[in-house]
């Protein structure tokens, strides 16, 4: 991961070079969300099966036949996402410039 | 409240803004938008306010319920940003963003072609100051090219009314090109000509279909932080207005839509720059209204309008957060945000609130307006279409609705702990979200103002409808976490994508070297030729063509011998030469010719060019 380095000293804005922007003193003291991270990710994974799983208490009114398939839309969008993503990643290899490319 | 055009209402008020302060002037901006919108209340059905010009009459006023339908959302996206931008002391931005929004109402609220290319006009002069604004010297040059290519557009259009008028007989009302009913082709020569096929492109480029987009991607991100959210309110949204009125059937339109909503997300997914992320989720979105347009039924065209109408509101709220995270850090790019969520907890829910809606999660606004058009699509039996755009929501959840907050506020902690955003900042974000929620809980509140009845199987809650797409927006987040988890997800890169912009912004370089490097050398040495070298070795010749052809030969000679290095032939051709050079000194008339001979070449020369002209 190629992330700013944590400042240790004062950072500024450059919109407006007067202000510096408050930095973290100390150690990390950490949030509701930085704790919780792996229940968070855990519930995401048991709504995911319970969204599923609701497929079979609904009469469907499609429109296209997999729209009956069994947990179709779930399929898709999972399926889609990592494609998307996959070939995204592919995508940097040929349009990937550094920062200053374009005042080069 | 007397019914005057907002357009005139937003110009004129925004005149004496140079000149208030403080209070006052905060005032005034706020009220501009709320005296128009009352106004425009009073405004009757139809046209008024018709003036005559240039041969033509011209409305200014012509209301019906999808010109008003814009221009309510346009007020609302005025008020709000100008309440998002009260803080902005710079007049110039708020100068600009009045009359930019006043232009683009009377574009809306335009009943002929010619005050709509006006207004087309005004909006590129008036929206490119948001972006000079940011007083940078890369932001000047970025300025310059998003005013070019919005030129560029105003000149098609213009041209394409001046040939749909004249030479394809059209009329100048601001009304549909397309005949009754749908699936017509913009090929079809019986209602589409050069002029209609100009207007078309002219709308085209404002509406950023694919190679024409850049100038969103590249014009939005450099400008200033309130600059961003009024630039993505008005000019793309006016021209989805625009073919909602002029080319609504066309089914081109589709194929172009189903593109726009397509390509920009495999972008958003590398860009590390988060508002160019939103610029590219916004052509997505705007390709499923693009795609609504082209279906053209009765419910794809509510869907369109009803979609550009949440879109100008979630995206402003998206907009308005990563606005207020560069107001208070200076930072845009993903690689340098995060963990933002300790000191920005307001901005952080209003920008959850804004993803939500994006990605049309049920309570949210986009789930009522989006779904029109895909099953607009599915009832029309638009089986791939439908397959791409269901692609294309799952897309943008995944990085406008996941994205953006995450590595804005949430991911690694980038150390920074900036303040929250100012009051009227918070102000005008909460009001927005609260908006996306109202509109996403009570659909009524704009289906009520679209043109056309909804029909009771595109109806946006019932349980098949909710479930399905709670389905694909939990597992789409599900392929972010694992992707995640897996170490798979490109991480943010401090760097920029080539795009179409390449041609204007690298090739064109490419091109000017070349023409400023050896194409000139080339025409250069061309123009000497023709222009000295040929004209000077005619005149030596022609001042004494005998002696000019002895020379010649003696030189060559000179040159023989030369070459058979034979010294005996050297010297003879040497005498040779030394002599005729003295004759030729001696024949030579110089500047004053004999009359006879100047008579007798000018009789040549003449002989030669009518001979010359004969064939």
């Amino acid at each position: 991961m190629s992330h700013a380095p944590i400042p240790t000293e004062p950072v500024f804005n450059p919109e407006d070079p007067e202000v510096p922007v408050p930095v973290r003193e100390g150690p990390d003291e950490g949030t509701w969300f930085t704790r919780n991270v792996r229940r968070i990710i855990i519930g995401l994974y048991i709504t995911a099966a319970l969204m599923v799983l609701l497929d079979l208490v609904y009469t469907k009114h499609s429109h296209f036949p997999e729209e009956d398939w069994f947990g179709f839309y779930g399929f898709y969008g999972f399926v889609g996402c990592v494609t998307l993503v996959l070939l995204a990643k592919l995508l940097r290899k040929f349009v990937m410039r550094s920062e200053d490319y374009w005042d080069a | 409240m007397p019914s005057v055009p907002p357009a005139l209402v937003f110009l004129v008020a925004s005149l004496p803004v140079p000149f208030l302060r403080g209070a006052l002037r905060k005032g005034w901006l706020l009220a501009i938008p709320v005296v128009s919108f009352f106004c425009l209340l009073s405004a009757p059905e139809g046209a008024s306010w018709q003036v005559e010009a240039f041969g033509n009459t011209l409305t200014l006023l012509q209301v019906d319920q999808t010109s008003l339908l814009f221009g309510y959302v346009f007020h609302i996206a005025a008020f709000l940003g100008l309440l998002y931008a009260l803080h902005v002391k710079d007049t110039t931005q708020q100068v600009a963003a009045t009359i930019y929004a006043g232009t683009a109402l009377g574009a809306v609220f335009a009943g002929d072609m010619i005050t709509f290319w006006l207004f087309w006009e005004g909006m590129a002069f008036s929206s490119v100051f948001l972006i000079l604004a940011r007083r940078q010297k890369s932001s000047n040059k970025i300025a310059m090219h998003y005013l070019l290519v919005q030129l560029l557009s105003g000149l098609l259009l213009l041209v394409g009314i001046a040939v749909h008028l004249h030479a394809d007989g059209g009329s100048l009302a601001m009304a549909r090109l397309t005949p009754e009913g749908i699936g017509h082709s913009i090929f079809d020569p019986s209602w589409a000509g050069v002029g209609t096929w100009l207007i078309f492109l002219a709308l085209g480029i404002k509406c950023a279909w694919p190679l024409m987009h850049n100038w969103v991607t590249e014009g939005y991100p450099a400008a200033t932080p309130t600059g961003a959210v009024f630039l993505s309110a008005f000019t793309t949204k006016c021209a989805v207005y625009a073919l909602v009125r002029l080319f609504p059937g066309t089914e081109e339109l589709i194929w172009i839509g189903v593109g726009m909503a397509a390509f920009p997300i495999f972008y958003a997914v590398i860009e590390n720059d988060l508002r160019r992320v939103l610029c590219y989720s916004m052509i997505n979105q705007i390709g499923f209204m693009v795609v609504g347009v082209g279906i053209g039924t009765e419910l794809a065209l509510n869907g369109a309008m009803a979609h550009a109408f949440c879109d100008i509101i979630f995206k402003g709220l998206l907009f308005m957060t990563m606005g207020a995270v560069l107001f208070r850090t200076g930072r845009i790019n993903g690689s340098d945000l995060g963990g933002l969520h300790r000191t920005m907890p307001f901005t952080t829910i209003c920008c959850t609130v804004g993803a939500a809606s994006i990605s049309a999660f049920p309570l949210f606004s986009a789930f009522i307006s989006k779904s029109l058009i895909m099953v607009a699509a599915a009832h029309e039996g638009y089986h791939g279409v439908w397959l791409v755009l269901l692609f294309a929501a799952a897309g943008v959840f995944h990085h406008a609705g996941i994205k953006i907050p995450f590595f804005a506020f949430f991911a690694h902690d980038s150390g920074l702990r900036p303040k929250e955003a100012p009051p009227n900042m918070l102000l005008a974000m909460g009001v927005s979200a609260a908006a996306c929620i109202a509109l996403g809980c009570v659909p009524a509140l704009l289906y009520d103002q679209l043109p056309y009845a909804i029909p009771d199987y595109a109806a946006p809650y019932t349980w098949p409808h909710v479930i399905q797409q709670t389905q694909l927006l939990v597992w789409s987040a599900l392929a972010f976490a694992t992707l995640m988890l897996l170490g798979l997800y490109p991480p943010e890169l401090r760097s920029v994508n080539l795009d179409a912009d390449w041609w204007y912004r690298k090739a064109t370089r490419g091109l000017v070297a070349f023409v400023a490097g050896p194409l000139m050398a080339f025409f250069g040495l061309l123009s000497r030729t023709v222009h000295e070298t040929i004209p000077r070795g005619l005149g030596y010749f022609a001042k004494n063509p005998g002696g000019a052809m002895r020379l010649a030969f003696d030189r060559f000679l000179l040159g023989w011998a030369g070459f058979f290095r034979s010294m005996d032939a050297i010297d003879r051709a040497q005498a040779r030469l030394t002599g005729d050079q003295a004759r030729y000194q001696a024949t030579s008339p110089g500047a004053a010719w004999p009359i006879g001979t100047t008579v007798l070449y000018s009789a040549v020369a003449f002989l030669i060019f009518l001979l010359l002209y004969l064939f």
